[in-house]
């Protein structure tokens, strides 16, 4: 696997919009490029005998009935926003990503 | 300011070939949400059908709703596609505020159905295949409002409202393998496809499938290459085009505009464009850039769905008859020629006029009320037909008045203006308002009724189109009335009796 290179963290941290300095980039380089390896580990105990999965446990099929359930008050939904006007969460405009 | 080049359509045709592609995002109209169970309704208070999982905190788990899979399957059968053994949800990552848990639940490698098609009609009849590429399950965001820009739009917007109540709602986005060989055709076959697929969703009944509402929405990919070329152009893709209308224009709109940037020698711009409504043209969006990079991965908040195949196969029984077959039984049912019935279908009153029928009007006598009185008054009003309310009793009744000679076809359009403006049933406005055929009236059509009955042929003949044949009729009639009747007015009558317009 290809190590994480500065140009990868400083693509990701754009596309987080986290703003990060030079020496923070360099930095995280290398403390991802070691969380990398240490995750690459396990490939080492999992033989060609064991498939991929996304999911630990061999389940699938859970749903749901199609029944209404709780749901919050506008004043509930909103008590954790910064900010609100009209019922509704107000944030910052946002351009060009519409 | 839109300050686009474009070629003439003509123009663009002769020099290229477009090759088209669309996505189509269905609203279901489950009951509750995709991975929640706030309720899914449209036009609530804002932000008061979320709980914890539509607002992304913390700690929530998702829960599929068994009800939009069905739905899922019913719309990949409907589309003759191939449903999958087994299938998994993604997170497609974004930061943006119409997801408040900065990705959507999406499907990425792994949709629910695939490799399916759509068999066309355009408006002459030819039939135009279209494939499916796939079509998969993920969930609608919330509603942005941009606020104290001048003109509303996002561009000098100071900030936005969210109101999440349609984040989480289900959605199926049905995507198309590359459509070549439409030709000057695209337009048309662009609004065609998109009206067929509204129409199946609709008629499967797991979508609401208003455009208006933003239950149907498409977004439009259009490249050019030149003609004999196999090579595939630089494609833009015009967003959120929400109204069939509008595909139709954006398609050809987008043709013209590519082929004056090639005409002049320089490269497409592989882009998002919107569509205004208003100038009919689009301009630029964002450039495809790394702001695409959505990261997916499997969801690991949800398990695998696995449609068993005797689930699928109980879901293909369930299916209605599919909207192309049931249009020709209704055609030769009714006995309408292919024009008549093709103005019935462009003129959105099908469904009203077999509820007429059912209701125990006759074809004919159904297609004169929808074609000849009220299509004309929801043109004026700015409304579909359907929406004026006009009740299949209404029209019933209406009819039996008529034949029974109480009012002629000038008074009973003038009760149903009654009806619509809601002073009450027919009866009651012919009544209130004194409406009745002259008296005069009464021994004409008494001798109309015995010249119709001693000449059922003819009769058939004037029904059946051939208004021609009515001299025999006012000749029997006359010469019943000793040539007393006025010629114009046993005319009128009998074509009235017969539900004959001319």
């Amino acid at each position: 696997m290809a190590a994480i290179n500065r140009d990868d963290v400083a693509h990701l941290a754009r596309l987080a919009h986290i703003e990060m300095s030079a020496q923070e980039l360099d930095r995280m380089a290398g403390e991802l490029a070691v969380i990398v390896d240490s995750v690459k580990s396990v490939s080492q105990a999992a033989g060609d005998d064991v498939p991929a999965t996304s999911h630990p446990i061999p389940l699938n099929n859970v749903f749901r009935e199609d029944v209404v359930g709780h749901t919050f008050t506008a004043e509930q939904a909103l008590s954790g926003a910064p900010d609100s006007d009209e019922n509704r969460f107000k944030v910052p405009a946002i351009l060009d990503e519409a | 300011m839109n300050t686009d080049a474009i070629l003439s359509f003509e123009e663009a045709m002769e020099k290229y070939d477009p090759v088209l592609g669309f996505e189509v995002h269905v609203e279901l109209n489950t009951k509750t949400k995709m991975f929640s169970s706030a309720p899914n309704v449209f036009g609530d208070e804002p932000n008061t059908n979320v709980n914890e999982v539509d607002l992304g905190m913390p700690g929530v788990l998702p829960v599929v709703n068994k009800a939009a899979i069905e739905s899922s399957i019913k719309i990949g059968l409907a589309l003759n596609c191939k449903i999958a053994e087994s299938c998994r949800f993604a997170r497609k990552n974004y930061f943006y505020p119409d997801t408040p848990k900065n990705f959507q639940t999406s499907q990425y490698d792994e949709p629910i159905a695939y490799d399916g098609y759509l068999d066309i009609e355009l408006s002459d009849g030819t039939v135009f295949r279209v494939e499916i590429e796939r079509a998969h399950m993920e969930e609608d965001a919330g509603k942005l409002t941009h606020m104290g820009g001048a003109t509303g739009r996002i561009q000098g917007a100071d900030f936005s409202l969210v109101d999440y109540n349609r984040a989480g709602v289900p959605l199926v986005e049905i995507v198309t393998k590359p459509i070549e060989g439409a030709g000057s055709r695209a337009p048309e076959l662009a609004k065609a496809y998109v009206a067929a697929v509204r129409e199946i969703v609709k008629n499967l009944g797991v979508s609401d499938a208003k455009m208006e509402r933003g239950n149907v929405r498409c977004d439009a990919n259009v490249s050019l290459r030149p003609h004999g070329r196999e090579r595939f152009g630089i494609r833009s893709e015009t967003k959120n085009v929400n109204s069939l209308r509008a595909v139709e224009h954006a398609v050809r709109y987008e043709i013209q505009r590519h082929a004056a940037v090639l005409d002049a020698g320089e490269p497409v711009v592989q882009e998002t464009r919107h569509w205004h409504e208003d100038t009919r043209t689009t301009t630029s969006g964002r450039a495809k850039s790394d702001a695409d990079d959505y990261r997916y991965f499997p969801e690991p908040d949800l398990v695998p769905v696995v449609p068993s195949r005797e689930w699928v196969e109980e879901l293909r029984a369930t299916l209605p008859e599919p909207p192309a077959a049931r249009r020709k039984r209704l055609q030769a049912d009714w006995g309408y020629s292919d024009l008549e019935f093709r103005d019935v279908v462009n003129a959105g009153v099908m469904d009203e006029i077999e509820e007429t029928i059912a209701a125990g009007a006759s074809a004919s006598v159904a297609r004169k009320w929808w074609m000849g009185e009220i299509v004309g008054r929801a043109k004026n009003a700015d409304v579909d037909p359907g929406q004026l309310g006009v009740q299949p009793a209404t029209i019933v009744e209406l009819a039996r008045m008529v034949e029974e000679g109480k009012i002629n076809n000038k008074m009973a359009s003038e009760v149903l203006d009654g009806v619509l403006a809601g002073e009450g049933t027919p009866s009651e406005i012919v009544e209130k308002r004194g409406l009745a055929v002259v008296s005069d009236d009464g021994p004409l059509l008494e001798a109309i009724d015995a010249a119709l009955a001693a000449q059922p042929d003819v009769a058939d003949k004037i029904r059946g189109g051939k208004v021609q044949a009515i001299g025999a009729i006012v000749g029997g009639v006359m010469k019943a009335t000793r040539g007393q009747a006025d010629a114009a007015r046993v005319r009128e009558l009998i074509l009235e009796k017969l539900g004959v317009t001319v």
